[in-house]
């Protein structure tokens, strides 16, 4: 796979393009805060959610349980998936099960993570994403580029010439408004037609056997309320205890993910409708191995905001899809090595670790925190580059000891000096491909220091 | 500059010179030691330090970095107050010396290990400071020393706002400290992290350059003269016309 440094380089060719992407995710930013400011308890209801969070990870097994008995008694099948490969076949079964001839499915990044729209793909099952973002980047055959805005990373004039191939809109036509009409009639039709509806979850109350989705467009009610079979995915570290800890997440999310006071959408689903199925999906999938983690396990605490993202000034210029992961940005760089930490051992350092993501954070997840852990970890696994680890072997012998330490810093001023700019700015010099190197003094701070003592003597 | 008319709490402290200030900006570490001597506080430069292991330490390979750590900690045990011209240096000692085994002396380095502005806004608590810099600067809030130390409020944090940084430069006759588009975002340097990615580094300190340039910033100063390098970097490849100096330059009373 190839780096994120290398991605990222791609990604930067464009460079008017970077800024737009920088700026558009800035303004987000920005909207974040002004709301967040007009709630004089925000660090207050940070901290709620954060110890919410944490005791209902700590007795995730009795609250899950809790879940599954509330939620059975209201009518709903409960249904538990070990990893992806098991998640996709329990879908699969649903499906064949009830005969479903056409699916829609509001956003849910656990079907993203488990590969569920191409495992159904490969079985001759379609699934229509009903969130308008992500139906783009479905047209397009992308991935998401972003948890909360799928297509972020698209401008309206492609998204215009998309509809125009897919959905027969005019041609160069890219008002937002008229996209936006032109895909509600196409997914109207969608939801009229569709015999399940598949939704991810964003909370689920233990107390109630509720499953709580929130949306912009009502895409996931839209779907809900017209097909007989509704399935709701959910990670097991969605789980809050009790309905009224559901308010400060509602609180935080909206406003830390866009801007907005609320979603325009908040919905409880609770039980099936006269004559319909409801099932909701509990799983696992790798985030049971992280659990009581003495490092990592706050990563689970995430509800998936997008707001480190959006506030990441590395993933802003980098843009989603230098990341290779289904998550990206600071959450996605601790939660991939999670995963699979060979294939994703670059992401913990794609990160200045500046730790606004940290700050951002509704859960207070100390992301930079994690950031700094991996790359401890990843180098004694040995999975950084043999070049990397023997480069700073070599400098801890040199900087853990006075006389080294300042015949080095002797070698590299005199290299500085008199090597020629050619040979101190060859291709391998990184620094050097944007910069100067720093222009060498005559002296150390500490030869000054000497000479100073030695005529004041 | 004169210091205080009242007469300051003399502290015993030992000057840390971070290892890239020592071999490329000796006058960052000079205009330190004159500051702290002139506020009339018994400043030791321990001849043997070198560096706080950082470098190696967010490299991931903090245990390569242990033999640095014991150095410092060798160096340093004998003194009221560790204080260095560097925010990210100072967070360090502070935050990762938690892998030493956490003796006497490793605790109470962590704890007395001071950036140069909050130990004079909050131990020796400086309001006079005689200087003049009749200039526009703009200020870069290092990230480490302001997430990390807390030098200032963060802007994603929902809370009163400040900054010692801020406090400290206002006290200079004819200073026009300029507000900026984005008042502390990360400019790219990252220790290695501008090796490793050298592109999106450059990319963010072009960004945080265009903004002092727009606001009409003569010069760039911070904590951390880490990220000055970085910039300072971009400055002279770009041929851009604004300088960058260490905070406590100016706050030593250097001129142009
Ligand atoms: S880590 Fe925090 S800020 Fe990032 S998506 Fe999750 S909840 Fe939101």
């Amino acid at each position: 796979m190839m780096s994120h440094a290398c991605k990222a380089k791609q990604f930067l060719a464009n460079e008017s393009r970077v800024d737009w992407h920088n700026r558009t995710l800035w303004l987000v930013r920005q909207k974040r805060d002004r709301v967040a400011a007009a709630v004089p308890e925000w660090e207050h209801l940070r901290e709620q959610a954060a110890s919410i969070k944490k005791e209902a990870l700590a007795n995730l097994d009795v609250y899950l349980e809790q879940l599954e008995t509330e939620a059975t008694r209201n009518g709903v099948t409960v249904l538990w998936a070990k990893d992806a490969g098991e998640f996709n076949r329990i879908i699969l079964h649903i499906i064949q099960k009830h005969g479903v001839k056409n699916i829609v499915k509001s956003k849910s990044m656990l079907t993203e993570e488990c590969g569920l729209n191409p495992f159904l793909h490969d079985r001759g099952i379609e699934v229509v994403d009903t969130d308008l973002g992500e139906r783009i980047i479905q047209f397009r055959k992308e991935t998401p580029s972003h948890i909360v805005l799928p297509a972020i990373h698209l401008k309206k004039e492609e998204i215009g010439e998309t509809f125009h191939e897919k959905l027969n809109t005019e041609k160069g036509a890219s008002d937002p408004t008229y996209l936006t009409q032109a895909a509600r009639r196409h997914l109207r039709e969608k939801f009229l037609a569709a015999d399940m509806a598949l939704t991810g979850v964003n909370f689920a109350v233990a107390e109630t056997g509720t499953v709580v989705v929130c949306t912009n467009e009502g895409n996931a009610d839209m779907g809900v309320h017209a097909a007989p079979v509704q399935v709701h995915c959910m990670g097991i570290e969605k789980i809050v205890p009790k309905q009224d800890d559901l308010g400060i997440f509602t609180r935080l999310l909206a406003r830390n993910a866009t801007g907005q006071a609320v979603t325009t959408y908040t919905s409880h689903y609770r039980k099936p409708k006269p004559g319909g199925a409801m099932y909701i999906v509990i799983v696992d999938n790798g985030r049971s191995n992280y659990l009581g983690h003495p490092k990592y396990s706050d990563s689970l605490k995430c509800i998936r905001c997008g707001g480190c993202m959006n506030t990441c000034p590395v993933y802003r210029r980098s843009g989603g899809h230098s990341y290779g992961y289904v998550i990206p940005g600071p959450i996605g760089s601790i939660l991939a090595p999670q995963k699979e930490a060979q294939k994703y051992r670059d992401l913990p350092f794609a990160s200045s670790l500046c730790g606004s993501c940290s700050n951002v954070c509704p859960v207070k997840i100390a992301i930079h925190e994690q950031l700094y852990f991996w790359r401890q970890d990843l180098t004694q696994q040995k999975r950084t580059s043999f070049l990397k680890r023997f480069s700073m072997k070599v400098a801890g012998f040199l900087l853990s000891e006075n006389t080294r330490y300042n015949l080095t810093g002797i070698l590299v001023r005199w290299a500085l000096r008199y090597l020629p700019h050619g040979l101190l700015y060859l291709p391998f010099n990184a620094w050097g491909r944007g910069r100067e190197l720093p222009v060498p003094p005559r002296q150390s701070f500490k030869q000054w220091y000497e000479g100073r003592k030695k005529t004041k003597n | 500059m004169q210091s205080n008319d009242k007469k300051m709490k003399q502290h015993k402290i030992g000057l840390f010179v971070p290892c890239y200030i020592d071999m490329f900006y000796p006058r960052v570490g000079i205009a330190t030691l004159e500051l702290l001597e002139k506020l009339g506080q018994e400043v030791g430069y321990p001849p043997e330090q070198t560096c706080c292991g950082q470098p190696l330490a967010n490299s991931g390979s903090e245990q390569e970095a242990l033999a640095t750590y014991r150095n410092f900690v060798r160096n340093f045990r004998d003194f009221d107050y560790i204080v260095t011209p560097s925010g990210s240096c100072a967070y360090h000692v502070r935050r990762h010396y938690d892998i030493l085994e956490q003796t006497e002396d490793v605790k109470k380095i962590r704890e007395t290990t001071y950036e140069l502005c909050e130990f004079l806004t909050d131990i020796l608590q400086v309001d006079d400071l005689k200087i003049r810099f009749p200039h526009r600067v703009g200020i870069h809030n290092s990230c480490h020393g302001l997430r990390g130390l807390k030098l200032a409020s963060a802007s994603e944090r929902m809370e009163p706002r400040y900054s010692k940084l801020r406090r400290l430069l206002e006290k200079a006759e004819g200073i026009e400290i300029v507000e900026l588009d984005r008042n502390d975002e990360c400019c790219g340097f990252g220790g290695t992290f501008s090796i490793f990615e050298p592109d999106v580094s450059v990319k963010m300190g072009k960004d945080r350059l265009d903004d002092h340039e727009r606001n009409g910033v003569e010069i760039i100063t911070a904590a951390d003269m880490s990220c000055l390098m970085h910039l300072e970097g971009i400055i002279r490849r770009q041929k851009k016309n604004i300088q960058v100096r260490h905070i406590a330059e100016i706050l030593n009373g250097h001129s142009l």
